[in-house]
């Protein structure tokens, strides 16, 4: 049987940029107009079948990945009949980074992109309720942004402030 | 006659006493009833991505014990077999390090449940049961000091192996706070499991159904109580997880006496995964023998010139850890901890995440609590078990 990546690919051809299995994770990149479309088919396929939305984050490669690929988002997925497991990740460019919400596949995300835009600044398109979640509705910046600067202060003292 | 009547908006949190965890429920109620509960977390973020990144390799760990502070070394080791997946080394950990840390990740476990289960009495107001439960952490954490030195924090594991071997007279502690605990263990699960006021208050209360559990991400306890039989110690096999005997308990109908139940049982088979693995422990070293990954021996440091090179380059650049990403699941306390780390070649990670498996937990209170009473919160929020910890980061 095929690897899991490889059906993926198979399926969506040319949505699917790249694909990897470093260290044994099955891992495909995918173009950003598809992921509704591919994680939808990825909780249904009866093959597939990742009733799991494990984890759901960011990475900022700013410096290290050309411009266009600046942030990526990554999205573990864990499927319980067929106990296999895949990560999808979905490059965003750097000019007001955003990506559609996956919070109508799976409910649990919600809070999980939550946390993506309040540290990276990164918006879900299509998402309920989506505000700052760790973080106070007056932080400025988005501080797991690499041009963060680790030792910047935002002492919030009180409403009036 | 009709009344007039209009729903009140109550604020509970962040720092409510019958809580543990600093979370605030803004709620709609009427009378008794919750119409509705927001949750707001956050109050306990201390930017622990961001001060991952700024450290080396090894200054992680430290951090990794603030997330799930009851049971801290489970979060090293997760951490650990990520880092060690990164660089390839997973098949080169020797054995007696593996088989210490599922002793410590299980110790941990009972750890975590006690405290859990005794701080939850509590806030239902049993505070006989408290001290009980108290008493056998106090015991546990005992043999865990006598490893590490801390109760808590206990910065215990290192990429390629431990920070120490275990003391003198380890197995023999072992067994004798064991009996210990189980009599502890009769004696709460004499006062609570058929207790009416107890069963009052937990069964029927903050249930969800297998397909919402699943759909909201749940794993651990939470999930397992909807009888979805889950455990990353089954399907992924870490550590020697495959190399001993211990069931999975699962529940019924996910509710909170179902989620109290799996974990009173967990407790057990902790104990029982421990007492197989505690006389047949294999000796030889803790530490891989590779310097560019763990630290020589501190003689060998203040005698040899190649030792003392490592050991100051480990120290200032860190591990070199090569280019690349890997995601580690492990079976926490309260869930799936799963560990996603990308390095971009050198001394310090360009990412460390961490799954927290109450986040998602939480995430679901507003759904599991309404149309319930007010009274209902206390137990819901209970057993989630919210560690502010590792929910904020």
């Amino acid at each position: 049987m095929a690897e899991l990546r490889e059906q993926v690919q198979r399926k969506f051809g040319d949505a699917v940029l790249t694909t990897h299995a470093e260290h044994g994770d099955q891992t495909v990149i995918i173009r950003k107009d598809a992921v509704l479309e591919v994680m939808r088919w990825m909780r249904d396929e009866p093959s597939m079948l990742f009733n799991f939305m494990m984890d759901l984050t960011a990475v900022d490669y700013k410096g290290i990945k050309p411009p266009v690929w600046r942030f990526e988002v990554v999205y573990h997925l864990y499927s319980l009949k067929h106990n296999h497991r895949i990560r999808v990740k979905v490059p965003v460019a750097d000019d007001s980074p955003s990506i559609d919400s996956i919070v109508s596949i799976w409910k649990g995300a919600d809070w999980f992109e939550r946390e993506v835009w309040d540290m990276y600044g990164i918006a879900f398109k299509g998402h309920p309720n989506l505000k700052r979640i760790l973080l106070y509705e007056e932080f400025e910046g988005h501080p797991l942004r690499k041009d963060y600067p680790i030792k910047k202060r935002q002492p919030l003292i009180g409403p009036d402030n | 006659m009709d009344l007039h009547t209009e729903p009140l908006v109550l604020n509970m949190g962040p720092s409510h006493p019958a809580t543990h965890g600093t979370v605030r429920f803004l709620l709609k109620m009427d009378g008794e009833k919750v119409l509705h509960c927001e949750t707001e977390i956050g109050y306990l973020h201390r930017g622990f991505e961001k001060q991952c990144e700024a450290g080396t390799w090894t200054q992680v760990f430290p951090y990794t014990d603030r997330l799930n502070y009851n049971s801290a070394i489970q979060n090293n080791v997760a951490y650990a077999l990520a880092v060690e997946k990164l660089l390839g080394i997973t098949g080169q950990i020797p054995e007696r390090s593996t088989a210490i840390r599922t002793i410590m990740c299980e110790l941990s476990r009972m750890a975590d449940h006690y405290t859990n289960l005794g701080a939850s009495m509590l806030e239902l107001g049993a505070l006989t049961a408290f001290l009980y439960f108290v008493e056998a952490r106090e015991l546990t954490w005992d043999i865990i000091e006598s490893v590490c030195g801390a109760r808590l924090t206990s910065n215990y594991v290192r990429v390629g192996g431990l920070s120490t071997d275990l003391p003198e007279g380890f197995a023999a502690h072992v067994k004798e706070v064991f009996p210990v605990n189980r009599v502890f263990w009769s004696e709460f699960d004499k006062l609570l499991t058929k207790n009416r006021i107890f069963l009052d208050r937990m069964r029927d209360t903050g249930g969800i159904s297998e397909e919402n559990a699943i759909a909201y991400g749940f794993t651990g306890p939470c999930l397992r109580a909807c009888g979805v039989e889950y455990d990353v110690r089954k399907a992924n096999p870490y550590l020697l997880y495959d190399q001993v005997d211990f069931d999975i308990p699962v529940g019924f109908t996910g509710d909170n006496f179902d989620r109290y139940l799996v974990r009173m049982e967990e407790i057990n088979q902790s104990m029982r995964i421990i007492e197989q693995l505690i006389d047949k422990m294999p000796g030889g070293p803790v530490n891989i023998d590779n310097p560019a990954v763990r630290n020589p021996s501190k003689e060998a440091v203040k005698g040899r010139m190649e030792s003392m090179i490592f050991h100051f380059k480990n120290t200032i650049e860190g591990i070199q850890v090569p280019a690349g990403e890997a995601y580690v699941p492990t079976e926490g306390s309260n869930g799936e901890v799963g560990f996603y780390l990308v390095s971009s070649g050198g001394g310090k990670p360009l990412k460390c995440r961490v799954r927290p498996p109450c986040f998602a937990l939480t995430q679901a209170m507003g759904e599991m609590v309404q149309g319930a009473f007010l009274s209902d919160i206390i137990p819901t929020f209970d057993m989630i078990n919210l560690i502010g910890g590792e929910c904020d980061r």
